[in-house]
């Protein structure tokens, strides 16, 4: 079950995603933009897909940068 | 073909400008932001990439904090409209270009007081004369970073002084400053940057901004329009964050792609070597001007104190026939008349009849300059 090893990161905007995707990809974590799954949140806008293992390094790194983001959720 | 006209398009635009906007429309396309896949994600990042390119070049804090709009019109009454209530007190001089001047007086039919500080004949303002003009209700400090009409640079850092010292926040128009000269909002100390994308940042126009810093609160700051912003779309109040909160609507991305890079260009050539260039030809062409009998040349008389912006009058002849023939006969790109800065006209004595401009840019030769010069002096000697 690889879904299983993938969590997103939520954020307020498209440009907080963006500047979250510049930040991750500084610090050496994998990511991609995925449209925000429906069973989320019903926001029309995208988030982070990052591998779960690195969830604790994403939230470190965005919050160093001063990046607000709203919640992370495993899928 | 001569073009002198930088002050108000700069033009041609630097390699690669072009080419962004063509890969924009051909391969990208997508309304960025809005949907999830993979071209709207593209498009979103070349915004974001334009967003990125800004705050680097004027040391924005955050480049969320980087607001996109048409034009420094649009970034100048966001920042008023958005910021100032009825009661406030705003300071400005009197050298301001109609984009500061119209919004305020408008706003000062609404009951917000405006104080014109006047500036000298050669367009300079005394920071003294800003702390004078202070008074209990005062929120804000409102000025062009540099003249349009004679490119006299204002003492930002200082008045920036006397705005932290008082609680006050300060505005600046940057439309004839921004990537000629430099410019860094945190260590100047500049709440608001209104920027234009189609100046000296050599990018299209239809693109410019606000760059709102961290001692101006969002939740004080109202929009000038509401709307669509790909983001809260649960919700039919309008997001309360930036950038969103000020973007609403389909931005121009084909236009922001040039900006991105013509914002990369002036990084990479650097605003001090551009700055160095556009000096040397300034001060070539004022004293250059000054002279041929007949001429008269307005602002301080010093590149260094300026932008590549100078303003002339030959006696004897309408500035609009100087224009005329500058272009008929000579093929010389030039504007002339009163620039929508009427108060600056009044301050350097040059109103209603205005001046003639020529507005050099980073691509100018010292080759034009001489032949602009000839044929001023063709046209002063044939007056006399």
């Amino acid at each position: 079950m690889t879904s299983n090893q993938y969590a997103v990161i939520l954020v307020y905007s498209t440009s907080h995603a963006l500047r979250a995707e510049r930040v991750l990809q500084k610090a050496g974590i994998p990511c991609k933009l995925i449209p925000v799954p429906r069973h989320i949140s019903s926001d029309c806008g995208v988030c982070l897909r990052i591998k779960q293992a690195d969830e604790e390094a994403a939230r470190r790194a965005l919050e160093t940068a001063g990046v607000e983001i709203e919640g992370t959720h495993r899928i | 073909m001569i073009y002198f006209d930088n002050a108000a398009t700069s033009w041609p635009k630097p390699p690669g400008v072009v080419e962004a906007m063509v890969h924009f429309m051909d391969d990208v396309g997508a309304n960025p932001g809005r949907s999830g896949h993979r071209l709207s994600v593209e498009a979103g990042r070349i915004v974001y990439d334009a967003r990125e390119a800004v705050a680097e070049l004027f040391n924005a804090p955050d480049p969320l904090r980087v607001v996109f709009g048409l034009n420094v019109t649009e970034a100048l009454n966001l920042a008023l409209r958005g910021l100032l209530r009825p009661g406030d007190h705003v300071i400005t001089s009197s050298m301001e270009h109609n984009s500061m001047m119209r919004p305020l007086r408008a706003l000062e039919r609404e009951g917000v007081e405006v104080t014109v500080v006047r500036c000298s004949p050669e367009g300079f303002l005394d920071p003294a004369d800003v702390e004078k003009a202070l008074r209990p209700n005062t929120v804000m400090i409102a000025l062009n970073h540099a003249s349009n009409v004679v490119g006299a640079l204002l003492p930002v850092a200082e008045v920036a002084r006397i705005a932290r010292q008082h609680g006050l926040l300060l505005l600046v128009d940057a439309a004839q400053t921004a990537g000629a000269y430099p410019i860094d909002v945190q260590a100047d100390g500049i709440d608001l940057l209104g920027f234009t994308g189609h100046k000296s940042l050599y990018g299209p126009m239809g693109t410019g901004g606000l760059i709102i810093g961290e001692r101006v609160d969002p939740a004080r700051l109202e929009p000038l329009k509401r709307g669509g912003t790909g983001s809260r779309s649960e919700l039919e109040e309008q997001p309360d964050f930036l950038p969103d909160m000020c973007e609403s609507g389909t931005p121009n991305a084909v236009g922001l792609a040039g900006l991105a890079a013509g914002v990369r260009w002036v990084l990479e050539r650097g605003v001090e070597t551009i700055r160095a260039h556009e000096v040397a030809l300034t001060q070539r062409l004022i004293d250059g001007l000054r002279e041929i009998p007949g001429v008269t040349v307005y602002g301080g008389l010093d590149a260094t104190h300026q932008t590549a912006t100078v303003s002339f009058n030959i006696a004897g002849l309408e500035p609009s026939e100087v224009g005329l023939r500058l272009d008929e006969e000579y093929g010389i790109m030039c504007r002339v008349g009163l620039h929508c800065a009427p108060a600056a006209h009044r301050t350097i004595g040059t109103f209603p009849v205005g001046t003639v401009r020529f507005g050099l840019g980073a691509f100018s030769t010292v080759e034009e300059i001489d032949a602009a010069l000839e044929a001023v002096r063709q046209f002063a000697q044939e007056a006399q």
